[in-house]
């Protein structure tokens, strides 16, 4: 049974990393959580972001945070990122399996998945 | 919604976002009858809002002028002839007490009952989008229950955030524990 002294092994073990995070200057993912987006699937790709980040230990750089309706419903599951200095990019139709092609690709690797962003949607 | 647990995630942001200290979801599952309550302790809302929020064409958003948030729960209590009230105090009229409590009722052996779902995930996403707001989760079943209070954790946790990922597998595997358990 999960106790609550496991708990307090684990706030020892994250202490140090706590302080790594601050004041990072790095890549921002955001996914749209308001209505339509959880009624398009959004809840899982969130998931698949929070838990691909951690396997790929990329905490340090990227930032997983949730956003309200950013206005285009019907292009959800959105998820847009903000990486400083360049243009945001904004995947649409998202499911695990894109997320996971994301991480590998973008966040991993800095190219841009060009299938899934709106520009190839609305093209 | 595909899922019960998904009207909860959406239903539960609007308290976030209504400035809640501690949001309370607690599932009561009596005969064949499942109770959602949604309590929080945010700014409320006047008796106009409280009407107002059922019909679609209402919404505190900018972005568009449809809000279909409360109007989908809405629906899905009502096709099991279950029902939905909202009872609202604003800052106004009770500076200590205020707060929203939404309960919904759904009658479990209707055909049109959607599937709770997975309402650990939304516990969870909840707990990774905010953080520094606390959650109450209670779901009760033939006397048993399971819970989720987030300021026990945070009491442990002191400055650790929530939503770190190694905090998160843990109320994760704390919650699949818990269901395993429930009869």
């Amino acid at each position: 049974m999960k106790s609550l002294a496991e708990l307090q092994a684990i706030k020892n073990r994250m202490k140090d990393k706590v302080v790594l995070r601050d004041g990072m200057e790095g890549v921002r993912v955001v996914v749209g959580m308001a209505t339509c987006g959880i009624a398009a699937g959004a809840r899982p790709v969130l998931n698949a972001f929070v838990e691909g980040v951690n396997k790929e230990n990329l905490e340090s750089k990227v930032s997983v945070t949730q956003t309200g309706c950013i206005g285009i419903c019907q292009y959800e599951p959105v998820v847009e990122v903000f990486e400083a200095g360049k243009e945001k990019v904004t995947y649409v139709k998202m499911n695990p399996e894109k997320a996971q092609e994301v991480i590998e690709k973008h966040l991993k690797g800095g190219q841009v998945v060009s299938d899934y962003t709106i520009g190839a949607v609305t093209a | 919604m595909k899922e019960l647990s998904l009207n909860i995630l959406d239903v539960a942001e609007n308290s976030v976002k209504a400035g809640a200290s501690l949001t309370q979801i607690l599932l009561t599952e009596e005969n064949d009858v499942l109770t959602l309550e949604i309590v929080d302790d945010g700014c409320g809302m006047s008796d106009d809002v409280v009407r107002s929020v059922t019909d679609p064409f209402y919404t505190t958003r900018t972005t568009r002028k449809v809000g279909m948030g409360i109007p989908l729960l809405k629906l899905a209590c009502e096709q099991t002839d279950g029902e939905l009230t909202i009872e609202s105090v604003t800052e106004e009229e009770d500076p200590q007490g205020h707060g929203t409590h939404v309960t919904a009722t759904f009658n479990m052996n209707h055909i049109d009952f959607t599937p709770l779902g997975d309402v650990s995930s939304t516990m969870l996403t909840l707990v990774q989008g905010h953080p520094d707001t606390d959650f109450l989760f209670v779901h009760k079943r033939n006397g048993s229950e399971v819970k989720l209070d987030t300021r026990e954790l945070r009491e442990v946790l002191e400055d650790v955030p929530l939503n770190s990922y190694d905090v998160m597998e843990w109320i994760g595997a704390y919650l699949r524990e818990q269901y395993e358990e429930l009869p």
